[in-house]
């Protein structure tokens, strides 16, 4: 299989804003290997990185050091981006458009032709069961459905490799539920997705290969049942190699 | 440019759909009628007054327009940060600078065409002529003098976090232009020096906005301006907007847009 998503030494470094100008290291020399097909679960706790190594991937920060290609191409050139979909934690969309109005803009960002973009949008809509709701503005959506809006935009191209920050969180269990459904049928169909999650469960329900990041250093990677041995479960080998000791007084 | 003209067509949605726009649309609309319909001090002259009021009012309304859209647009993306769903999409941040400033421009445009309608139908009531094409080269004057403002508060907006105060420094930076600008030629005469070297400087650095201001031309029916004159002047247009967009995108380009 081919490897689609790929960090190598990536380190970056922030520059506080106060008058000492320290810096903070958010990654140190992170190395990630994805491959064509895989659902690659990015797991660690508040801080660790996740949400930064997803940040330099998209091209929203540029590394201070390393490189990151997404298909062999180097993330800061925009054609990279072609063939991912991304589906932010928050819903982060202009909410004076309709969903059906968003889907059609990002659709015109791809480049579709219009028979196209009016046939996946009308499919995406009913994926997300928004068809009823895709002329209101999404400003009027509840949470769950601004969520499902996002997951549209982000299968809007058919991609071959989807980036989800978080999807499931805030949701409530039947849209968790959903969204877990929609990331096993995307996988059936032989796409790969990579994503962060805080719900180990979910993890070992849907992965078949987890890294786990702490403190900007990559601290495990391989398959679930490879991580999670010796363990009794993934959230128990998480906790340890995170360092985190149970207190005695717990049960 | 298939990428550009749909981020344009999102501002054009935000501008429409947004209340603001509209009060101040109706407001302008209805002091050019009012001025219209007001026979000033009983002047038999009343027709110049009615002209200069309303020509001021359209400036002023489409400066505000064009500033305060274009100076919220990268700021308010950051901050409610659909710019993050938006560039992790094949887009370069050239482009996106491109479709906003298209955006905006075309908005200003839009908003141009319709207050130039109500002067026509005002001032042509009055006058009973259709000066067409001198009206449309005000019309086309006001638009380029726009786009070196929208560039220019484009740019403003890559460094200045507050839509507010990106607003605030372009109007100042315009109005500045407009009144002194092109008297700091004269002004550097009378100085001594090094003040006049700095003052002649500034005349040549500074981007002449007060050359867009064919309000004379229009008020005392004075005829077209050259077209030889306005085709250079859309150049001189052109080449500042090409400026400002240039080092808009020079400062996008490789901003952390996380902090």
């Amino acid at each position: 299989m081919s490897v689609i998503l790929q960090t190598e030494k990536l380190r970056v470094e922030y520059r506080s804003r106060d008058f000492r100008q320290t810096t903070k290291v958010a990654l140190v020399g992170l190395d990630l290997e994805v491959r064509a097909g895989e659902v690659f679960g990015f797991l660690g706790p508040n801080g660790a990185g996740k949400t930064t190594t997803m940040n330099v991937l998209l091209g929203f920060v540029p590394p201070t050091s390393g490189t990151a290609r997404l298909f062999g191409i180097d993330v800061r050139q925009p054609i990279a981006r072609q063939r991912i979909g991304y589906l932010p934690e928050l819903t982060y969309y202009y909410k004076f458009l309709t969903a059906e109005e968003l889907l059609r803009f990002y659709a015109k960002i791809f480049g579709l032709d219009c028979p196209e973009m009016d046939k996946r949008i009308a499919n995406l809509l009913k994926l997300v069961e928004l068809e009823t709701a895709a002329k209101r503005p999404i400003k009027s959506y509840s949470k769950g459905m601004q969520q499902r809006v996002g997951l549209a935009q982000a299968l809007i191209n058919n991609p071959d490799l989807l980036v989800l920050d978080e999807p499931t969180s805030g949701l409530d269990p039947l849209g968790r539920m959903k969204v877990r459904e929609i990331i096993q049928r995307l996988k059936n169909e032989g796409k790969t997705v990579f994503f962060s999650s805080h719900e180990l469960g979910e993890v070992e329900t849907v992965c078949d290969q987890v890294a786990i990041i702490h403190q900007g250093e990559l601290k495990a990677v391989g398959s679930v049942s490879q991580i999670s041995a010796g363990h009794r479960n993934l959230e128990q080998a998480f906790l340890n190699i995170v360092g985190f000791l149970p207190s005695p007084l717990l049960p | 440019m298939k990428k550009i003209s749909a981020l344009a067509g999102v501002v054009i949605k935000e501008l429409y759909r947004r209340k603001d726009f509209y009060v101040l649309f109706v407001l302008t609309a209805l002091l050019t009628f009012a001025a219209g319909a007001v026979n000033f001090f009983q002047d038999e002259k009343i027709i110049r007054y009615v002209k200069d009021v309303c020509l001021l009012l359209i400036w002023i309304s489409s400066l505000v327009i064009a500033i305060v859209t274009t100076a919220r647009q990268i700021p308010a993306e950051r901050e409610a940060r659909t710019i993050f769903p938006l560039l992790a999409k094949p887009v370069a941040r050239g482009q996106v600078i491109a479709g906003k400033f298209l955006g905006c421009w075309l908005a200003a445009g839009i908003a141009l065409v319709v207050f130039y309608f109500f002067f026509a139908v005002i001032a042509s009531s009055r006058e009973h002529t259709w000066p067409v094409a001198m009206y449309f080269q005000a019309a086309w004057m006001q638009w380029c003098l726009l786009a070196i403002v929208i560039a220019l508060v484009l740019l403003g907006s890559i460094y200045f976090a507050a839509p507010s105060s990106t607003s605030t420094i372009s109007f100042i930076i315009v109005a500045g232009i407009m009144l002194v600008g092109g008297h700091l030629n004269t002004i550097a005469l009378s100085q001594p020096e090094p003040m006049q070297s700095v003052l002649a400087g500034v005349y040549y650095f500074i981007p002449h906005l007060e050359w867009y201001y064919l309000s004379d031309f229009v008020v005392y029916n004075m005829g077209c301006v050259p077209w030889i004159k306005v085709f250079g002047a859309t150049l001189y247009a052109a080449a500042w907007t090409g400026i400002f967009l240039t080092l808009a995108w020079l400062g996008f380009r490789r901003k952390n847009l996380t902090t």
